[in-house]
C-alpha cells in the first residue's frame, strides 16, 4: 500500500545497498533537511495565501483573486517580490545582531519540525523526550525576536519586542501545563507512545472534560506564543506599525514572516499530535468494522487534516477577536489560565490514577 | 463565595460572547454571497452603489429647464470650505417688478468634500447628491462646474 513510510523504507534500502553506512546516513540527513526545508517553502506558500482568503471570506470580501486561478498564485508572486527586494540594514542598528535574528527565528522553527510524526511511521526523530523537547525549544523563539526588536535601534521595535517577551514568558506556562496533562493521561514524553496510546480514541474524547479544558487552554497559549491575534502586541500594526520587524525589509522580513507560519503549523501539528491523536485515524474503543474503515484513509491525510483544521481554527480567532491591551493579557493568563489548567492537571492527575478515563 | 461566583460568571460571559463573534464570522466565511465587493472596472455596467452613495452635487432640472433653486445662500452658508457660490441677476417678471434670481451656481468639485451639509441645508431640495463618480480630468478647471442649465429659470411656486 502506498504510504510516506513505504517511500522512506524503499529510498533507505536503494541507499543502504548502493553506499556504505556512513554515506547512507549523510544523504539521508541531507535528504531529510531538504525535505524540511521544501515543505517550510510549501507551508509559508499555502498558508498565506489561505489565511488572506480566511480573512477575506470572514470580512465579506474576496481576497486575492487576481493572480492564476482564483487568486492561488498570489503569495508565490509576493514571495518572489520580497526575494528581489533589497534587504536594507539601518545605519543604526547593531548589524551582526540585526542581520542574525531571522536566522535564529528560522533555525528555531526548523529544530521544532525533529520529533513531528508526518504519518505512521514517518517522523525525523523519535526522542523519547519528544514533547519536552518541543517546549524548550519553542521558548527559545523569543530570543530572535527580542534580538530583532534590540539590533534595530527603533523605538517600535523595541516595545514590540519587550511585549512579545513578557508574553511568550507567561504564556509558556499554560501551554506547558496543558502538554502536561496529556502526558500525565498517555504516561510518556514521546511523541510516538503518545500516538500509540490514541488508538483507542483521541485523548480529547477519552480525557472527559478536563482533556477538553487543556485543549482549549493549549489553544489559546499557543495563539499568544505565535504572537497572532488577538494577542499580536508584538506586531501590533495600529500601535506600533510591525513592532518587532518594523526595521526588516525584502528577504529577511520573508523569513520572520515564514517563521511566524511555520511556528503556527508547528502549534497545531503538536495540538493535533496530543489531543486529536496526531496520524492516527478516528478509532473508537471496540468498534472494529468502523476502525478497519477508517485505516484506509492514509494517515498522512489524517495529520495534515487534523492539522489544517487547527490552523483554521486559529486563523479564525485571528479574524474574529479584537486585539487584547497588555494588561489584559497579563490579566488572561495569570489570573484565569493558568489556576485553571492548575486545578485542571489536578484533576487530570486524578483521573489517570483513578484510571477514569477509557 | 462570591468572588468565585463571580469569576466563573466572568469566564462564562467571555466563553458566551466569544463563541457569538465566532458564529458570525463562521457565517460569513459560509455564506459567499454575502460578499459586498464590487470589481469595479469590470463590472462598470452593473455597478450596485448604496442608495446613500455621495459622488457629487447637481442640481436637477425639470422638462422646462426649470430648477428649484431660489438663490436663498443656505447651501454657501453651510459649506465648511466655501465650495458653492452663487452669483445673483436681478430678473424682471411679468408685473415689471425686480426680482432676484440666481445667474451661476458655482460648485468646485476639487474643493468638496461630500459632507452633505449643502444639501441637508437647502430649504427647497434644489440640489442633491449624485451617485457619479468617475471624476478624473485632465485639466483642473473642468472641475470647477456651474449647477443651473444656460437659461434655466426659477419653478412656478417654489418660493
Amino acid at each position: 500500500m502506498w504510504s510516506l513510510s513505504h517511500i522512506t523504507n524503499e529510498i533507505h534500502e536503494w541507499l543502504s545497498s548502493t553506499f556504505n553506512p556512513t554515506w547512507t546516513l549523510i544523504f539521508e540527513m541531507v535528504l531529510a533537511g531538504v525535505a524540511v526545508i521544501g515543505l517550510f517553502a510549501v507551508l509559508g506558500l499555502v498558508l498565506v495565501i489561505m489565511e488572506r482568503k480566511v480573512s477575506a471570506w470572514m470580512q465579506i470580501r474576496l481576497g486575492p483573486n487576481r493572480v492564476g486561478p482564483k487568486g492561488i498564485l498570489q503569495s508565490t508572486a509576493d514571495t518572489i517580490k520580497l526575494m528581489v527586494k533589497e534587504g536594507m540594514t539601518p545605519s543604526g542598528a547593531d548589524k551582526f545582531l540585526f542581520n542574525l535574528a531571522p536566522f535564529i527565528a528560522m533555525i528555531v522553527a526548523m529544530l521544532l519540525m525533529a520529533p513531528l510524526a508526518f504519518a505512521k511511521d514517518f517522523q525525523l526523530w523519535d526522542l523519547n523526550i519528544g514533547v519536552l523537547f518541543v517546549s524548550a525549544i519553542s521558548s527559545l523563539s523569543v530570543i530572535s525576536i527580542l534580538m530583532a526588536g534590540w539590533a534595530s535601534n527603533n523605538k517600535y521595535s523595541l516595545l514590540g519586542a519587550m511585549r512579545s517577551g513578557a508574553q511568550i514568558v507567561s504564556y509558556e506556562l499554560s501551554a506547558g501545563l496543558s502538554v502536561l496533562s496529556i502526558v500525565v493521561l498517555a504516561g510518556s514524553l514521546s511523541v510516538s507512545d503518545i500516538i500509540n496510546s490514541q488508538a483507542d480514541g483521541w485523548w480529547i474524547f477519552k480525557g472527559h472534560i478536563p482533556a477538553i479544558i487543556a485543549f482549549i487552554t493549549f489553544i489559546i497559549a499557543v495563539t499568544a506564543e505565535t504572537n497572532r491575534a488577538p494577542f499580536d502586541l508584538a506586531e501590533a500594526e495600529s500601535e506600533l506599525t510591525a513592532g518587532f520587524h518594523t526595521e526588516y525589509s525584502g528577504m529577511k522580513f520573508a523569513l520572520f514572516f515564514l517563521a511566524e507560519y511555520v511556528n503556527v503549523f508547528i502549534v497545531c501539528a503538536i495540538g493535533a499530535t496530543l489531543f486529536l491523536g496526531g496520524w492516527m485515524p478516528l478509532h473508537i474503543g471496540s468498534w472494529d468494522g468502523f476502525n478497519h474503515a477508517m485505516d484506509y484513509i492514509p494517515s498522512s491525510i489524517w495529520f495534515f487534516g487534523k492539522t489544517f483544521f487547527l490552523i483554521f481554527l486559529i486563523m479564525w480567532f485571528r479574524w474574529t477577536f479584537p486585539r487584547l491591551r497588555i494588561d489584559q493579557l497579563l490579566n488572561l493568563e495569570w489570573k484565569y489560565l493558568l489556576p485553571i489548567s492548575m486545578i485542571n492537571l489536578l484533576l487530570i492527575t486524578a483521573m489517570a490514577i483513578l484510571k477514569w478515563h477509557f | 463565595m462570591k468572588f468565585i461566583v463571580k469569576y466563573i460568571k466572568d469566564i462564562w460571559g467571555a466563553i458566551t460572547s466569544l463563541l457569538k463573534g465566532m458564529r458570525r464570522t463562521l457565517y460569513y466565511f459560509t455564506h459567499h454571497k454575502e460578499i459586498i465587493t464590487q470589481q469595479y472596472p469590470d463590472n462598470r455596467d452593473t455597478l450596485n452603489l448604496p442608495e446613500r452613495f455621495k459622488g457629487e452635487v447637481v442640481m436637477p432640472h425639470d422638462e422646462n429647464n426649470e430648477h428649484r433653486c431660489t438663490g436663498c445662500q443656505a447651501c454657501e452658508l453651510a459649506c465648511p470650505n466655501g465650495t458653492i457660490k452663487v452669483i445673483f441677476k436681478n430678473e424682471i417678471n411679468a408685473e415689471g417688478k425686480k426680482k432676484k434670481a440666481i445667474d451661476k451656481l458655482v460648485y468646485h468639485l476639487e474643493l468638496c468634500t461630500m459632507c452633505n451639509l449643502c444639501i441637508e441645508a437647502c430649504p427647497s431640495d434644489a440640489i442633491k447628491m449624485a451617485q457619479t463618480f468617475e471624476h478624473s480630468v485632465f485639466d483642473r478647471n473642468q472641475l470647477t462646474k456651474i449647477l443651473n442649465n444656460p437659461g434655466s429659470k426659477i419653478m412656478e411656486g417654489v418660493e
